[in-house]
C-alpha cells in the first residue's frame, strides 16, 4: 500500500471545517440568517479564521468606534469574541453596551471543528443605557448613546438560543452534504489509484512468474527426457533380454539359470516401476501433473477394480468382496489416476493378506470438509459436500497407529522385516496421497497390528 | 485505533463485511434506528441509483465512556459485488474489528465462504493478521426460507474460532448483539496492544457495559 493511498484514507476523518464547507454556500446561509432575523452572524474554524460573516454596522458601534477610547475597548471586546473557544457549549459573552454575543460550538462527528457567532444583539428586557457604555469613554454623550443604541436588535433569550440551535441543525446538514462530497470524490479516484497499483504489481509478478517458469520448463524438459532416455533404455533391454532368455530364445535353461533370469527380469520390472512412480511424484510435487477430470461412475470404478486384481487375487487364494451402495454419484475425476491410487491400495492390500484371507472393497456416499484449515471462518468454508468413499480393507498385518501418518510420506516403509517380506518401494501411498488431494480428496488409514487395515479414499462429488 | 490523548479521544474502526446483498447496509440503518439519538451521528450513505452500496456506508457513535474520555465508533460497510474489491481493501485499511455479515440462505453458501476468503485476502493485502483480527460472523435473514438450520450453523460454529450471531437486521434483530460482540472482542485487542487500563485509567468491563449502556442494549455478556 503506498503512502499516498493510504494518507487518502483516513476516511471520515474530518479534520479542518474549511475541508469539507462550501464557503460560498456558508456565506449564503448565513447572508439569509441575517436577513432573516436581523443578528449579525460570523462563523471560524478552531483555529479562529473566519469562513463567513453577515453582519450591518450598528449605530451605537460606529458612535463608539467614532472615539478614541471607545475604539480600543470596542477593539479589545472583538478579539476577545472571537477567541472564545465554547468547550463545553454555547456562551455569551457581554459587551459594555449591554448588547451580548452568543457564541456556539460547531460540532460534526463527535468533533470540535469551529464556531459561530450571533450578536451582538440587546436582551428584550433591557431598559437603561448600561453604566459601562456611559464610562467607557469622557466624550460620550449619553443622549446620544441611547438614540444610537435604540437600532440594536432586541432579542429575548430563548429566542436567540432557539436560532443558534437552528442554525447549528443547518450547519451540520450543510456539513454532511460537503463531508458527503468530499467523500465521494475521493472514493472515486481512491480505488482507481488502487486497482492500477494491484494491477502494475500484479503485471511485474507475472512477468517474473513467466520467466522463471521458461526457465524452469526448459530445465524439467531436459531432466525429464535424460531420466527417461537414460535410465529407462537400458532398463528395457535388461528386461527385454532377460525375458527373452527365460522364454527359452537363447536356448534351454537349466532350473537354476532359469531362477537367476527370472529374478534379473522382475527386479528389471521393480526397477522401471520405480523409475515410472518417482517421476509421477516428482510431477505431483510440482504440481505439473495434469487431471483429466471426467464424470465417471463410482460402482463401475470398484467392480473394474475386482475384475483387474482377480488373477492376483486367485493366485493368492485370497476372496475379494464388494459392497456397493445403490444409487452413488458421478465423480468428477480422473479416471487414469484414480484407478491407480485404488489399484496401488488394492495391490497392498493382497500383499499384505494372508493366504486365504479376504479383501474387502466398499464404495458408499459420505461427506467431505474442505477449508478452514486453521479453523478460522470454519463455520462458512468448512461446508461439508458430499462425496463418496472407497474402502479397501484388508485381513493383514496391520498397522500401528503412530505410523498411520508417516505412511504416507515418500519412501517411507512400516519396517525394514516387512519390506524384505512383502517387497516394495515405499512410494506408492505418497503417490496415492497426492493424486487423492490433486482432487480435493482425502485418504486415511484405521488399522491395528494384527487385525488388518482399512483404507478410505474419500473424493468429493461432481461439481455442478 | 486512533488515540487523541491531549483531546482524551479514542476512534476505534468497525467493518461490516460479506458478500453483495447480505445486508450490511441494513445492519447500519437497524442500528442507526435502534441507538439513541445523542450517541448517534447521521447515517451517511453512497448509493448507487439502484441503492447499492457504491463506496461505503458511515454511521458515527459517539460514547463518553467514563473518566472523561469519549470513544467514537465508525462503522463502515463495504460494497460487496466482486468488482468493488480495490474499494473494498481501502475501506479495510486500519479496522479494528470485521463483522462479516453472511446470508443464511443456502443457495449463498458459497457466496459467503468467497467473500470470507477475499476478506482474508484483503486483510493480508493490508498488512494486517488475519487471524488476530476481532471478528464476529453474523448469519442475516433468518426470516427467509431455505435458509441453513440453527443446528446447522450451530455445529460448524463450534468449530471455529469467532463468536457467530443470527440476525433479521430488517426487523433489528440481532444487530446490536453483533455490534456490542464485535467490539467486546476489538476493545480486548485494543487493550492488548495499547494498554487502555494503564494509560487512560479505563477498566475493560466497565468500558463495555458503559458502552452497552450508551447503546441502549442489554445483551448477555457471552
Amino acid at each position: 500500500m503506498t503512502a499516498a493511498i493510504g494518507a487518502e484514507l483516513e476516511l471520515a476523518e474530518v479534520a479542518r471545517l474549511e475541508d469539507i464547507v462550501d464557503r460560498r454556500a456558508l456565506g449564503e446561509v448565513c447572508r439569509s440568517f441575517f436577513e432573516l432575523f436581523s443578528i449579525s452572524l460570523r462563523v471560524f474554524t478552531r483555529d479562529g479564521t473566519m469562513l463567513a460573516d453577515a453582519h450591518e454596522e450598528r449605530e451605537i458601534c460606529r458612535y463608539v468606534n467614532s472615539l478614541g477610547d471607545g475604539r480600543r475597548a470596542c477593539s479589545t471586546l472583538v478579539s476577545e469574541v472571537k477567541r472564545t473557544d465554547p468547550v463545553d457549549g454555547p456562551v455569551v459573552h457581554p459587551c459594555f453596551t449591554g448588547a451580548e454575543y452568543r457564541i456556539v460550538p460547531i460540532v460534526y462527528q463527535g468533533q470540535r471543528l469551529g464556531r459561530f457567532v450571533l450578536g451582538p444583539y440587546l436582551p428584550a428586557d433591557t431598559r437603561e443605557v448600561p453604566r459601562s457604555l456611559l464610562v467607557i469613554d469622557s466624550r460620550l454623550d449619553p443622549e446620544r448613546a441611547r438614540a444610537a443604541l435604540s437600532d440594536m436588535p432586541r432579542v429575548r433569550h430563548q429566542t436567540v438560543e432557539r436560532i443558534g440551535e437552528h442554525l447549528s441543525r443547518t450547519l451540520d446538514l450543510i456539513l454532511f452534504s460537503g463531508h458527503r462530497a468530499f467523500l465521494t470524490s475521493h472514493m472515486h479516484v481512491a480505488p482507481v489509484r488502487e486497482s492500477f497499483r494491484e494491477l502494475a504489481e500484479k503485471n511485474q509478478h507475472l512477468q517474473e512468474a513467466f520467466d522463471r517458469l521458461k526457465e524452469l520448463d526448459r530445465l524439467k524438459s531436459n531432466f525429464l527426457a535424460t531420466v527417461s532416455h537414460e535410465l529407462r533404455t537400458p532398463l528395457t533391454s535388461i528386461i527385454g533380454y532377460s525375458d527373452m532368455l527365460a522364454t527359452g530364445i537363447a536356448g534351454e535353461l537349466n532350473t537354476e539359470q532359469q531362477e537367476f533370469v527370472e529374478t534379473i527380469r522382475n527386479k528389471g520390472d521393480h526397477l522401471l516401476a520405480l523409475i515410472t512412480s518417482l517421476l509421477d511424484l516428482n510431477k505431483l510435487e510440482q504440481g505439473s501433473m495434469r487431471l483429466h477430470r471426467e464424470a465417471i461412475d463410482a460402482a463401475a470404478l470398484v467392480l473394474d477394480l475386482k475384475k483387474t486384481m482377480a488373477p492376483a487375487a486367485a493366485k493368492k487364494q485370497v476372496t475379494i468382496e464388494t459392497t456397493i451402495e445403490p444409487g452413488l454419484p458421478k465423480l468428477n475425476v480422473d479416471p487414469m489416476r484414480i484407478r491407480q491410487v485404488l489399484f496401488n491400495i488394492t495391490e497392498n492390500a493382497l500383499k499384505f493378506s494372508p493366504r486365504g484371507g479376504t479383501v474387502k472393497l466398499i464404495a458408499r456416499s459420505a461427506e467431505i470438509a474442505a477449508g478452514a484449515e486453521d479453523g478460522i471462518g470454519a463455520v462458512l468454508l468448512a461446508v461439508p459436500q458430499k462425496s463418496v468413499e472407497f474402502g479397501i480393507i484388508d485381513s493383514g498385518i496391520g498397522i500401528p497407529k503412530d505410523e498411520h501418518d508417516r505412511i504416507f510420506d515418500a519412501f517411507y516403509q512400516v519396517d525394514g522385516g516387512s519390506t524384505r517380506e512383502h517387497g516394495g518401494t515405499g512410494l506408492g501411498l505418497s503417490i496415492v496421497k497426492r493424486i487423492v488431494e490433486a482432487h480435493g480428496g482425502t485418504v486415511r488409514v484405521e488399522s491395528e497390528p494384527g487385525a488388518g487395515a482399512a483404507f478410505w479414499v474419500n473424493l468429493p462429488e461432481l461439481d455442478e | 485505533m486512533q488515540l487523541d490523548f491531549k483531546a482524551k479521544e479514542l476512534t476505534i474502526k468497525l467493518v461490516y463485511y460479506g458478500p453483495a446483498l447480505s445486508g450490511k447496509t441494513t445492519n447500519l440503518q437497524s442500528i442507526h434506528e435502534l441507538v439513541s439519538g445523542e450517541s448517534r451521528g447521521r447515517l451517511m450513505t453512497l448509493e448507487t441509483k439502484d441503492d447499492r452500496t457504491l463506496f461505503f456506508d458511515l454511521l458515527p457513535l459517539t460514547l463518553q465512556a467514563g473518566r472523561g474520555v469519549q470513544v467514537r465508533i465508525k462503522l463502515f460497510t463495504v460494497p460487496g459485488q466482486v468488482i468493488h474489491n480495490a474499494t473494498r481493501r481501502l475501506v479495510l485499511q486500519g479496522a479494528d474489528g470485521v463483522a462479516f455479515i453472511a446470508d443464511s440462505q443456502r443457495a449463498e453458501t458459497k457466496s459467503n465462504a468467497a467473500a470470507f476468503v477475499n476478506l482474508r485476502q484483503n486483510l493480508v493485502d493490508n498488512g494486517l493478521d488475519a487471524a488476530r483480527m476481532p471478528l464476529v460472523i453474523q448469519f442475516n435473514k433468518r426470516d427467509m426460507p431455505e435458509i441453513r438450520t440453527d443446528a446447522e450453523i450451530d455445529e460448524l460454529s463450534r468449530k471455529g474460532k469467532e463468536p457467530v450471531y443470527k440476525a433479521v437486521a430488517l426487523r433489528g434483530q440481532g444487530v446490536l448483539e453483533t455490534l456490542v460482540g464485535l467490539l467486546e472482542i476489538a476493545w480486548k485487542r485494543i487493550e492488548t496492544e495499547h494498554h487502555l487500563s494503564e494509560k487512560l485509567g479505563l477498566r475493560e468491563d466497565v468500558v463495555i457495559d458503559e458502552l452497552r449502556g450508551r447503546l441502549g442494549v442489554k445483551v448477555a455478556r457471552r
